[in-house]
C-alpha cells in the first residue's frame, strides 16, 4: 500500500513525522527515529541563544498524560547548524524554530538556512517560555508577521505550530495570509500538577504544558476546524498513539500527523501507524486521498 | 511516573566529599540503575542508587549542595529506578571504579558475590580518605586501590593497575567512574579483544528521564543514556563520542 504524500512540496513516503521536542536534540537521535520509521523528522525548537531550560522536574508522568516545562533549552542556531548538517538522511528534516520577534525568527531562520532544512515549522505554540511560543500564537496579527517575515527569507517551505485555542481557524488563516505551507495543531495545552506532600508545582517551572492520551479530542477539533477554513496543509498532532487515532485524524482533514508522547511507550510507533493505516485502506479498496476530511462533509 | 516522596532516615560522611542518604523507601532495583531525585525549590537530578534504598551522592553543584544541608527527616522526591542497570555473567569478575563511580559497582559487588561469582576490584580516588565503599568492595572480594598521591595503595591512575592485569582472565569487566579513566578502561578492553564483555556506566546531562527529550542521547547511535543505558556494553561505545565529549544542559558539544 502507498502511504507517500506530498506534503507542502516536500515527498514523504509514510504521514508520520516526529514532533518538535522529542529526541530532536542531536542528528544521531533524529536519524535514529527516521531509522524506526517516521517519514520526516522535525528537531528541537531552535533560538538566537543558548538556553539550559528550566529547573527540574521539566517532564512528569500523570494518569492523564505527561505534563512538561522543559523551557525551550537549545544550543543556539549558531551551534545547531552544525548538527543539523549532518542529519541529513532519506527523510524530510524540518527545524523547529522560535523567537521573541520577527527579526529574531528572521535571524535563526536564516542561520539555519545555510545547513538546507527542508522546511522550517515555526514554535508559535509552547505554553511556558514568557515572550515565546503561545505569548505569541495567540495574536494573529503577530502570526502573519512573524510567518511573513520568515517567507521572506527563506526558499523551502514554512509551516506554523498553533496552539491549541477557541479561534484557532481565525489565527491559522492569519498564518495562510502570512504565507505559510502549512498549519501544524496543536502543542501541549497549559496544565501544571501539585505535590501534596509538599504542597509545591510538580514542575520546576510550576506551570506546564499536557500532552498525550487526554488532549487528542482537543486537537481533533482544532484539525478539524483548521481543514474547514485554510486551503493550507494541514497537520495534526496531540495524543496519537494509535493508527486509528491518526486515521481520526486524516479524516478530519489532516495531511498529515506527528507524533510526541507515544514514542514514550513504543519508538516503533512510527512504523506500527504506519502499517495500520496502510492494513485499514487496503480493507477498505481505497487511498489515501479517499479517506482524507470525509468527516469534513 | 509521579516522583515518590521519601524522606531520609539515615546520612552518612563516607568521605569527605561524599554523603549516603538513606531513604524510607526501597526500590525494586538493580545495580547500576539510577533514580531522578527532586530537591524541592531546587532542581531534579540523576542519582546512582547504592543500595535499593540509598543515594550515594558527590558534592559538585547546586543541587547537590541543596541535598547536602537536608537532615533525617526532611524528603525528597525520587523517581525510579530508572535505566538497564549492570547484567551480571560469568565466573570471574573485574570491578574497575574511580570516585563517587564507586556507588552503583559497591551493590553490583555484593550481588555478585551473593551469586558465588568471584570479584576482584580496582578503586581509585584523588587521595585516600576520598576512596569510597572500600569496606563493601573487601566484603565481596579482592580489592586493590589507587590514589594520586600515594597515599592509600598504588600511587598513581587506576588505570595503571588495570595494565598489570591480563584482561582475558576475566568474563566480565564493569566500570563507572570519570569518563576519562573508562574511556582507557575501554581502551585496555579493547586491545585485549573484551570489549563485548565490557559494561561501562555513563554520565550524561539527564532531563526528563523517561526516554523523550533527547537531552542524553550519544552519538552516533542516537541512544539515550537514561533508558537505553546508562549501562552501555563496550562495542557501543568503540568509535563514539565517549571518551571525547558530551553535551551540556543546553545541548552544546562541550569537550571532555
Amino acid at each position: 500500500m502507498d502511504l507517500t504524500i506530498d506534503l507542502s512540496g516536500l515527498k514523504l513516503k509514510n504521514p508520520t513525522i516526529l514532533a518538535a521536542g522529542i529526541l530532536g536534540t542531536s542528528a544521531a537521535s533524529l536519524r535514529r527515529m527516521a531509522q524506526h520509521g517516521a517519514g520526516a523528522v522535525v528537531t528541537k525548537s531552535i533560538g538566537a541563544l543558548p538556553r539550559k531550560g528550566h529547573p527540574g522536574p521539566v517532564l512528569v508522568k500523570t494518569e492523564h498524560g505527561f505534563l512538561n516545562a522543559m523551557g525551550l533549552p537549545n544550543p543556539s542556531y549558531r551551534e545547531f547548524v552544525r548538527e543539523l548538517e549532518t542529519v541529513k538522511g532519506d527523510v524530510p528534516v524540518i527545524a523547529s524554530i522560535f523567537g521573541s520577534n520577527a527579526k529574531e525568527f528572521e535571524e535563526v531562520a536564516l542561520g539555519l538556512s545555510k545547513a538546507r532544512p527542508d522546511a522550517f515549522e515555526l514554535n508559535l505554540s509552547c505554553p511556558h517560555a514568557k515572550g515565546y511560543g503561545a505569548t505569541l500564537g495567540t495574536d494573529p496579527l503577530k502570526v502573519k508577521e512573524i510567518t511573513k517575515s520568515v517567507k521572506s527569507v527563506v526558499d523551502v517551505p514554512v509551516w506554523v505550530k498553533l496552539p491549541p485555542l477557541a479561534n484557532i481557524a481565525e489565527v491559522g488563516l492569519a498564518a495562510q495570509e502570512g504565507g505559510a505551507d502549512a498549519a501544524v495543531a496543536i502543542n501541549t495545552i497549559p496544565a501544571m500538577g501539585i505535590d501534596i506532600e509538599s504542597g509545591r508545582p510538580i514542575l520546576g517551572n510550576k506551570v506546564g504544558g499536557l500532552s498525550g492520551a487526554a488532549i487528542k479530542p482537543v486537537a481533533l477539533r482544532c484539525v478539524y476546524e483548521l481543514c474547514a477554513t485554510l486551503s493550507i496543509d494541514v497537520i495534526g498532532v496531540g495524543g496519537i498513539f494509535t493508527w486509528k487515532d491518526a486515521v481520526e485524524f486524516i479524516m478530519a482533514g489532516a495531511s498529515a500527523i506527528e507524533i510526541g508522547s507515544a514514542v514514550h511507550d513504543d519508538i516503533n510507533v512510527f512504523r506500527n501507524i504506519s502499517k495500520g493505516i496502510a492494513q485499514f485502506l487496503e480493507k477498505r479498496q481505497c487511498t489515501l486521498d479517499d479517506i482524507r476530511g470525509v468527516a469534513q462533509k | 511516573m509521579m516522583p515518590m516522596n521519601a524522606r531520609i532516615t539515615k546520612i552518612v560522611d563516607e568521605t569527605p566529599s561524599t554523603k549516603t542518604f538513606f531513604l524510607d523507601l526501597t526500590l525494586d532495583s538493580k545495580p547500576g540503575q539510577f533514580v531522578m531525585v527532586w530537591i524541592r525549590g531546587v532542581d531534579e537530578i540523576p542519582m546512582s542508587l547504592s543500595c535499593p534504598n540509598a543515594i550515594t551522592v558527590q558534592r559538585v553543584g547546586d543541587a547537590t549542595s541543596a541535598l547536602f544541608k537536608l537532615k533525617i527527616g526532611d524528603s525528597i522526591g525520587v523517581r525510579g529506578p530508572i535505566g538497564n542497570g549492570f547484567t551480571l555473567s560469568g565466573k570471574s569478575i573485574l570491578l574497575i571504579g574511580g570516585g563517587v563511580g564507586a556507588a552503583p559497582l559497591a551493590p553490583l559487588a555484593e550481588a555478585a558475590r551473593d551469586e558465588k561469582i568471584k570479584v576482584k576490584t580496582l578503586l581509585g580516588a584523588k587521595i585516600g580518605d576520598e576512596l569510597l565503599f572500600v569496606k563493601r568492595f573487601r566484603g565481596a572480594g579482592e580489592i586493590q586501590t589507587a590514589t594520586d598521591d600515594g597515599s592509600k595503595g598504588h600511587k598513581g591512575p587506576v588505570t595503571e593497575l588495570v595494565a598489570e592485569l591480563n584482561l582475558q582472565d576475566y568474563d566480565q569487566i564493569y566500570s563507572c567512574g570519570p569518563e576519562k579513566m573508562m574511556h582507557k578502561v575501554l581502551n585496555a578492553a579493547k586491545n585485549a579483544n573484551m570489549t563485548p564483555k565490557t559494561q561501562l556506566s555513563l554520565q550524561r546531562y539527564i532531563k526528563c528521564g523517561m526516554g523523550i527529550c533527547g537531552t542524553c542521547c550519544i552519538d552516533p547511535s542516537g541512544l539515550r543514556v537514561c533508558v537505553d543505558g546508562p549501562v552501555f556494553s563496550g562495542d557501543i561505545l568503540v568509535d563514539s563520542e565517549f571518551g571525547r565529549y558530551a553535551r551540556d544542559a543546553s545541548g552544546r558539544k562541550m569537550k571532555l
